[in-house]
């Protein structure tokens, strides 16, 4: 019976969302369009994250959402409360997936994502990005003692990806054009392309080299891996919002470059770059990158595919 | 040989509870809703009305054949669509609330068919008794086919339960963190998928098994 | 709904590919060639291993058909996706020596095919083995009798009087079974095996057009499941017995 409580609680909750929105919306005066009157009416913010990217967006072992992308749209959620003069704005965390990041940023469901997102044109076609707030290049993760150095040397080897990531389609082509002989696997998530590594499967893990150091901090001896290879890719990661909002964009963007030039967003890749992180107290220890002090002295939304 | 570390699961176990919680709060709500809306379907397809039975025949033939992966994947696209129309911004997990739809609609037509079976089941004589006594026709479908059909049909009934009860594990592939959920992304995280997928196939199956054995012990007293 | 409809772009499936194996028509067809071959492999494991538990427990004596009832309770009581992850991913680390052979001399497409087909067959095995169990009992003591008195030994018995008769009378659950076995394919999209439902989340995932790939696999489902429905109606009818159940006279 404790099911058909809870039921009922959900329906009172989203009936009285539903009349709690209604109300304040009719007494609102109107000087805020798209996602920011949607924010002010319902009085919440829905914010979409990842379970597993560690280290942008993950849960740590309480369940909580943690991650440099998350401390970032935390920022941004700040600037929002301050623009609508909301203190007590309701936050919601919402948990996205790969499959229906884009499809939850289209019909409203969240009205931002920060995550591990690429901006890249083909997106741009039916979402918004925010001013860049990370850099990675696609290298590979291999085991220490494997031989292995750079993209040459996966000839006739099985190479492990993320199904859905822009590696996968590199691989693909690579693998194509110069005839590689190479295995690939696709697994469904990124925990599962690692296991696949670490099993023995794979002999190499091809992904965003901030992800991978991710992946390694979960390794029972993250000493034994290392990243390597010449990066086949450099993409730009950015939140994602409905778009066409040029208001909502506009307060994102400023939020993400004000961060960025004032040393705030270094002092968070400190923090989760070159510090101990949850859940293992690892340290991922990839220093700044040439492109991210670039992107710091000059944010901008531009997507390099 | 394998050595094994079973330390992620004292720390997890409430999480793992309450992932258990989940896995139980879905399989009720699809047994409660796909009972009642497969009695519905059930009697739509023997209302003799060729519209309703056609209808209730597509939905449940439908349903029966698409492998519930698919199922789950359509209801995790369409529900966020049709909430943000129906009531704006949800204000619960989407992956649950598309899971308790798509569960109680699947579930709809594997009950709808054995509630059919059971009314079926019940003869004849007994449909013409009660017309015979003056009782409607509806009289006589609620007064005494169905309360001997759901007598007749409780352990199949609590066999789909069980069935239903495994099939929950497959909110896995919308990401959704029930028990078996919870169970993967811990030993995900620490690296202790092996021990953690071996100790989610051992509860399930003390659960399952115990269900199995009083559903059976039920049976045998329904049939003395 | 309707704004949905109309924004469906069905010329994606003549595009190209991601992964360079041709249109995204012919990437469905792969999922499809997939999906039946593995459904069809982990059938006739099923159909052989769930008749032998099948016939040991309807053997006499204690332990045999308790060894067949511990084989059906372990495998309907535990569900398929934590059996799939238990046949990919922990036997070939816990079993040594195999185990790693498994894992480095075969390639990946078969070593999630094999998975699939061992995890998929050895469930359904259990359902096919009640399903001949009842069969057999459905037969009768009599017919047992006459084969032994005939002098016919137990394995004869079996093979040529009970089993080909318990058959016949479970044709019709046992084509329901193998629907049941090409649905349950798709949970080996979980350990990456490029079966339909897989290929039917990457097109989403590489074009976003995933309304469109998902009506398009449901229908090629829905497709498989008549076409299937329809091939078990002819056997069923030539497998009838006059005087069972389903028979006629």
């Amino acid at each position: 019976m404790v099911n058909a409580l809870t039921i009922k609680n959900y329906f009172f909750a989203f009936f009285s969302l539903c009349v709690l929105g209604g109300s304040v919306g009719a007494f609102a005066a109107d000087d805020l369009t798209g996602t920011l009157k949607k924010i002010r009416d319902a009085g919440s913010i829905s914010a979409g994250h990842r379970e597993s990217s560690i280290p942008f967006s993950y849960l740590d072992d309480k369940n909580d959402v943690i991650g440099y992308s998350q401390d970032l749209v935390m920022m941004v959620v700040d600037a929002v409360k301050k623009k609508l003069n909301l203190p007590k704005l309701q936050v919601k965390l919402i948990p996205v997936t790969s499959q229906n990041r884009i499809p939850l940023i289209q019909n409203g469901t969240i009205d931002i994502e920060s995550g591990s997102t690429t901006n890249n044109l083909e997106r741009q076609q039916q979402v918004a990005f925010s001013d860049t707030m990370f850099i990675i290049g696609t290298r590979l993760l291999v085991k220490k003692d494997s031989g292995i150095q750079d993209f040459p040397d996966l000839k006739g080897k099985n190479v492990v990806v993320t199904a859905g990531t822009t590696s996968e389609r590199l691989i693909r082509e690579m693998n194509e054009k110069k005839d590689m002989k190479m295995n690939i696997i696709s697994a469904k998530d990124h925990g599962e392309s690692f296991l696949t590594l670490q099993s023995g499967r794979a002999v190499a893990f091809m992904l965003d080299d901030a992800l991978l150091a991710g992946e390694r901090a979960k390794a029972k001896k993250p000493a034994d891996w290392i990243i390597v290879g010449t990066p086949q890719s450099k993409e730009a990661y950015g939140m994602m919002m409905p778009k066409g909002d040029d208001q909502f964009k506009a307060l994102v963007d400023e939020t993400i470059a004000k961060a960025e030039t004032s040393g705030e967003a270094a002092q968070l890749y400190q923090k989760w770059f070159e510090s101990p992180i949850p859940p293992k107290g690892l340290n991922l220890e990839l220093p700044l990158s040439d492109d991210m002090k670039a992107l710091f002295q000059n944010p901008n939304d531009k997507a390099f595919q | 040989m394998y050595e094994f570390d079973w330390s992620s699961i004292p720390g997890a176990l409430p999480f793992l509870w309450q992932g258990m919680q989940r896995t139980l709060e879905i399989t009720a709500v699809a047994i409660v809703v796909g009972i009642v809306l497969g009695t519905v379907i059930a009697l739509l397809r023997l209302s003799g009305n060729w519209a309703l039975s056609n209808l209730a025949t597509f939905y449940v033939n439908g349903f029966r054949s698409v492998p519930l992966v698919m199922v789950l994947l359509w209801f995790y696209l369409l529900v966020p669509q049709l909430i943000s129309n129906l009531m704006g911004q949800p204000s619960m997990d989407i992956r649950l609330l598309s899971a308790f739809v798509a569960f109680a609609l699947f579930e709809a037509s594997y009950y709808a068919e054995i509630i059919r079976a059971g009314i079926q089941s019940v003869s004849r004589g007994q449909v013409s008794a009660g017309l015979a006594l003056g009782m409607t026709k509806g009289q006589t479908m609620r007064l005494i086919l169905l309360p001997q059909a759901f007598r007749r049909m409780i352990p199949l009934l609590l066999t789909q339960a069980i069935i239903l009860f495994q099939d929950t594990s497959l909110v896995y592939v919308i990401g959704l963190a029930e028990f078996f959920g919870v169970a993967y992304n811990t030993g995900n995280r620490d690296g202790t998928l092996v021990e953690m997928l071996l100790f989610a196939g051992a509860v399930y199956f003390v659960i399952s098994f115990s269900a199995s054995m009083l559903v059976r012990a039920l049976q045998a007293k329904l049939a003395s | 709904m309707v704004t949905l409809a109309a924004g469906l772009d069905w010329s994606i499936f003549f595009k190209p590919a991601f992964d360079g194996s041709g249109t995204y028509f012919r990437f469905l067809i792969v999922g499809l060639e997939w999906t039946l071959l593995l459904s069809v492999l982990s059938w006739i494991l099923a159909f052989v291993v769930g008749s032998m538990i099948g016939v040991l427990r309807t053997f006499p004596g204690k332990f045999l058909p308790a060894l067949g009832t511990a084989y059906v309770e372990i495998f309907r009581n535990i569900p398929l996706l934590v059996q799939l992850f238990l046949w990919y991913f922990v036997l070939p680390e816990i079993v040594p020596g195999l185990g790693t052979l498994f894992k480095q001399a075969l390639s990946p497409l078969l070593q999630q095919l094999i998975s699939g087909v061992l995890c998929l067959g050895f469930f359904t095995a259990a359902r096919v083995a009640e399903q001949v169990r009842s069969g057999i009992n459905a037969l009768g003591s009599g017919q047992r009798g006459a084969g032994l008195a005939l002098g016919f030994n137990r394995w004869q018995v079996y093979r040529l009087i009970l089993l080909p008769v318990a058959y016949r009378i479970i044709v019709p659950t046992l084509t329901s079974e193998f629907l049941n076995t090409i649905k349950n394919s798709a949970v080996a999209s979980t350990i990456g095996l490029a079966e339909l439902s897989r290929q039917s989340q990457q097109l989403g995932e590489f074009t976003a057009h995933w309304y469109e790939a998902f009506i398009a696999v449901t229908l090629l489902y829905g497709i498989i499941n008549i076409t299937v429905m329809i091939a078990s109606r002819f056997i069923e009818r030539a497998a009838r017995l006059p005087g069972y159940v389903g028979g006629k006279g």
